[in-house]
């Protein structure tokens, strides 16, 4: 009874740790947003400032509106108003010409505030203001955030009613976000899923980005030179030859691990350099666009590209699926089949597997060729999907990415999906964020890198939220981990 | 005069476990107390607490009548307990004075370590109590044994007058355990009181003073060598009564199931482990390897099951060449393997039972179908397993590394046990295993032995060779030193066998002729 309580809470914190560690991140991410926006550090310090129209520098200025907003006419005694050169005391009844002017004056005067009077800002006299800038100052990032992941709420109803109306032009605007942060998230589901599969045989694929790159030439290749071939064959030839080239790329390691012992951090970085040397050669070679002179491949034929499904600016192609389908496939391998039982016994007890009589080697080539392969179909899906041709800068650094996903989802593919479509929404969303809120495009990379440090050091989050480690995964203090029989109910 | 060492109503409560539940124990000077548990009873806990590894949840520990508060082993040191872990924790590359002096080095003018006098002082103490260790002599080119005795004299050095022995006997021979109680009774005659930690009942009775019982946390009984008798002790430490002998018919051999042939096995490092070893098995017949760890059982036992390349010789099993066979091809031919480490080699750890019950017949219908698993199948056989060779586990989804080690083994025994085999080869089947467990496993192995298999029992515990065994091979340094039918075999004889000692001194021979 009391042990299934607690496998039970460990189930549930596989869920609830990640889910807290992308709240913390962006609490954490809100807090940085706050102290780093000029508006809320005036609102904290005592600066006087002028009212300027136009407005261009905070640390002196400030907008008329701005200034309105803050002082509105709530003018209290107490408060210091700066007329002109002087700084009067706002007083009940004034004692003193020189220093004070009543209420009823001052609040007179500020309906009139205008360029030129200087306005203090004060977070002792009136701290609603500062927290209220602070407030509007992430809620406005975030927003711009939300808005450019998901889309805005209110007009993408609109649009959807418009459209049952018969008026089907808002469609297109409204739902551009959500595509896009789609059409992101898709590399990065299958190059998670790479990583993972790598991480479930017990193999630390950093390659992925290199496996990209030739799944994405292989796929080209396919792509441009083979002519006439109907779309049910072409296109398929195209993806499968992206898996078959990622897949060899990650094999070689694989290979090399296995027969050697080399190890495949080493040799997986080493493949991507010559991944990123080989693209730049064949692309200023071999595969260089006839007639061109910039180093990217000839467009694939329309019967290799990946059908979208609604017209204008909306990207989001039917890669989408592909990618979720593979998702579904790596789990199938994984957890219903021979295959994948070996994978995992390889992965999690290399010397018991062998003594159940596996092989090492075959399951190691095996896992490389998959994980590879993975990562290759990645680019193949970005190349008939979203590009059409190869250009020489074709990662986003998705594979080194994908290492983050692969640990945010614990290595299962429902996780690496969820992972990867949070990291794709993030990624998508920057640059709203960055035109509408100033918000730096980084702020993102350091939420993500903050999730994934919140990820990796589960204590963290227990020790900020007082969660209770769950016993059951942990072995037993006592000498041999025996205690679980002994122990009294 | 207050006893040296009091404990008083010592409780540690773990995250939902009670490891230590109200425990009192009165050590007096010069007193050997002999501290008797199952794994898992709660004595690591107890000693950890006393080192100051862990806090208690409640109660007091008073040394010489004064309460003291011990919250490292450095305060531990400090206040004269020392304590021999079962693991040692020394340099390998360091002499046996720099291991001793590390962390409590001599100063010679303010700056320079002072080597010649810790030596003296190692050499004064080896001396003082027979330790006989060469204090200048390197740690990895000493014998098991003598790095137990550098461990020793690490913890007279810092001046222990309480001294806690972890499970000592598990890594020595025979004759090093012998060796160890003469220390021990030096130590004593000296003034310095002993905790003894251990399972084995012989040993309690050979050298304690008094037997502290632990069960579950709790101290069940306390008692002397001279009123209790083994079997007493066993049942006090399980908590009902147990059979330590293993009932079994006289064996009756048929075929060969396993012939080895002049044998060449490598190790790890590449020096001859196994070195011209040659046997047979027969089925019905359960052959015991006894010898000292390391001497080339580990390498035999993976050249036979084809995870080791042999240099030389020839493995038939069942009459058909095994030489130099995948792992897989053996285990095909009707081999079980119980592996001496049974949580590095035979099991993956972080599965549920079920999935570590089919580790190697996973391929195979009716678990499954082409490449597809048969979830349901294994699961039902798993449930059938689980109640045949009484696991307790919560359930077969569990991960097994939550079960205790007699359980994971009962795990790995199911399985091996459960498709029929010509060849068992069970290596340290019952290392670190409870009274309860072994009593169990021993019986399944008769019982395999009897439904026709043959047995090829490699343990260290001489004890297990001599209660199990039908025939009995010695093996010292790769090679073969004795077969001796089981009921001609005692244990002296064997002892000095596991030395290396073909003939048996004088004394002892008469011994053996009068006995």
């Amino acid at each position: 009874m009391k042990r299934s309580t607690r496998a039970r809470r460990a189930h549930a914190q596989t869920i609830l740790l990640p889910l807290l560690a992308i709240v913390t991140a962006l609490i954490l991410g809100g807090i940085l947003i706050i102290v780093s926006d000029l508006q809320v550090i005036a609102a904290f310090t005592r600066i006087p400032r002028q009212v300027a129209r136009p407005f261009t520098d905070p640390a002196t200025q400030v907008s008329l509106e701005e200034a309105l907003w803050r002082h509105p006419n709530e003018v209290i005694v107490g408060d210091a108003v700066d007329v002109g050169n002087r700084s009067l005391r706002v007083v009940e009844e004034v004692t003193d010409d020189r220093n004070q002017i009543s209420l009823e004056e001052a609040r007179k005067l500020y309906p009139e505030l205008g360029p030129g009077v200087t306005i203090h800002y004060n977070f002792f006299q009136k701290p609603g203001v500062g927290l209220r800038a602070a407030w509007r100052s992430v809620s406005v990032a975030y927003s711009a955030l939300f808005e450019g992941s998901i889309g805005n709420p209110g007009r993408m109803v609109r649009a959807v009613a418009d459209w049952f109306r018969g008026d089907p032009s808002g469609l297109s605007a409204a739902f551009y976000p959500l595509s896009e942060s789609l059409v992101t998230s898709t590399p990065y589901i299958l190059t998670g899923l790479a990583v993972a599969l790598g991480f479930r045989a017990g193999l630390f694929n950093i390659g992925a980005e290199g496996q990209y790159f030739v799944g994405g030439l292989a796929s080209v290749f396919v792509g441009y030179s083979l002519k006439g071939l109907p779309i049910y064959v072409h296109l398929p030839l195209a993806l499968l030859a992206g898996m078959v080239g990622g897949g060899l790329w990650g094999a070689i390691p694989g290979l090399l691990k296995a027969k050697t012992g080399a190890h495949e951090v080493i040799n997986t970085i080493m493949m991507n350099y010559i991944a990123f040397a080989l693209s730049d050669w064949l692309l200023n070679g071999p595969m260089m666009r006839p007639g061109g002179y910039r180093p990217i491949s000839p467009e694939i034929e329309a019967s290799a590209r990946l059908p979208r499904f609604f017209g204008g600016d909306i990207r989001f192609h039917a890669g989408f699926f592909v990618a979720l389908a593979m998702a579904a496939l790596v789990y199938w391998l994984l957890f219903k089949t021979t295959i994948g039982f070996e994978l995992r016994t390889v992965g999690a007890n290399p010397h018991a597997a062998r003594y159940a009589g596996m092989s090492l080697t075959k399951n190691i080539v095996l896992a490389m060729f998959l994980s590879g392969g993975l990562a290759g179909m990645s680019g193949a899906n970005d190349i008939t999907g979203l590009i059409y041709y190869m250009p020489n800068a074709f990662s986003a650094g998705y594979g080194f990415d994908s290492i983050a996903l692969a640990l945010l989802g614990r290595s299962h593919p429902v996780g690496v999906v969820l992972a990867a479509l949070l990291f794709g929404t993030l990624r998508a969303g920057a640059t709203r964020m960055q035109s509408v809120a100033q918000i730096p495009i980084d702020i993102i990379s350091i939420l993500q890198a903050m999730i994934i440090i919140f990820i990796a050091a589960p204590e963290i989050i227990r020790a900020l939220y007082r969660l209770k480690r769950p016993r059951v995964q942990e072995p037993m203090p006592e000498s041999d981990g025996d205690l679980a029989e002994g122990a009294p109910a | 005069m207050a006893p040296i060492l009091q404990l008083e109503h010592i409780t540690k409560v773990f995250p939902g476990v009670v490891a230590n539940d109200d425990i009192g124990l009165t050590l007096q000077e010069g007193e050997i107390l002999a501290l008797l548990g199952e794994n898992g009873a709660g004595k690591s806990t107890l000693m950890n607490i006393l080192y100051g590894l862990y806090a208690p949840t409640h109660g007091r520990i008073l040394i010489r009548g004064q309460e003291v508060n011990i919250t490292s082993p450095r305060d531990a040191i400090a206040r004269g307990i020392g304590m021999v872990h079962q693991h040692f924790m020394l340099a390998p590359v360091l002499t046996v004075t720099e291991n001793v002096m590390l962390g409590d080095e001599p100063i010679r003018q303010g700056l320079f370590l002072d080597r010649r006098r810790a030596a003296e002082r190692v050499r004064e103490i080896s001396d003082a109590y027979g330790l006989a260790v060469d204090p200048d002599a390197e740690v990895r080119t000493l014998s098991v044994g003598a790095q137990q005795r550098v461990e020793i004299i690490k913890m007279l050095y810092r001046s222990a007058d309480v001294l806690i022995l972890d499970e000592p006997t598990a890594v020595l021979t025979p004759r090093e355990v012998e060796d160890l109680f003469k220390i021990i009774r030096n130590l004593v005659a000296s003034g310095k009181s002993i905790i003894f930690i251990t399972h084995k009942l012989k040993e309690v009775t050979a050298l304690a003073d008094r037997i502290m019982v632990l069960r579950r946390g709790r101290v069940v009984g306390e008692t002397t060598p001279s009123t209790a008798t083994e079997g007493d002790l066993a049942a006090m430490m399980v908590g009902r009564e147990v059979s330590l002998t293993v009932n079994k018919t006289p064996a009756r051999p048929e075929r060969t199931v396993l012939a080895v042939d002049d044998l060449r096995v490598l190790d790890d490092r590449h020096s001859l482990a196994v070195d011209g070893v040659s046997l047979q098995v027969r089925s019905g017949e359960i052959v015991g390897v006894a010898g000292v760890q390391g001497n080339g059982q580990t390498e035999l036992v993976e050249a036979l099951m084809g995870l080791r390349q042999a240099v030389s010789g020839r493995v038939e099993i069942d009459g058909v060449d095994m030489t130099g066979a995948a792992p897989r091809t053996v285990i095909e031919q009707g081999v079980a393997h119980v592996p001496e480490d049974r949580q590095e080699d035979g099991l993956v750890l972080e599965f549920t039972v079920a999935d570590n019950l089919i580790l190697n017949t996973y391929y195979q219908p009716p678990y499954a179908k082409g490449i597809g698993l048969q979830r349901q199948t294994i699961d039902a056989s798993a449930e059938r397993l689980v109640r045949a060779f009484d696991v307790r586990t919560p359930g077969i989804g569990v991960a097994v590394a939550n079960l205790s080690g007699g359980n994971q083994q009962k795990v790995i025994v199911a399985r091996e046990f459960n498709r029929p085999i010509k060849l068992l080869i069970a290596s340290q089947p019952t290392r670190g295993l409870d009274v309860g467990s072994i009593e169990y496993i021993h019986a399944r192995i008769v019982e395999k032995r009897d439904n026709g298999a043959g047995v090829l029992l490699v343990s260290s515990e001489l004890e297990e060779v001599m209660e199990l065994a039908d025939r009995i091979l010695v093996m010292f340094k790769g090679a073969i030193m004795a077969d001796l039918p089981a009921d001609g075999a005692t244990r002296e004889r064997v002892g000095l066998l596991m030395a290396g000692v073909r003939e048996a001194p004088p004394s002892e021979r008469d011994k053996e002729v009068s006995g």
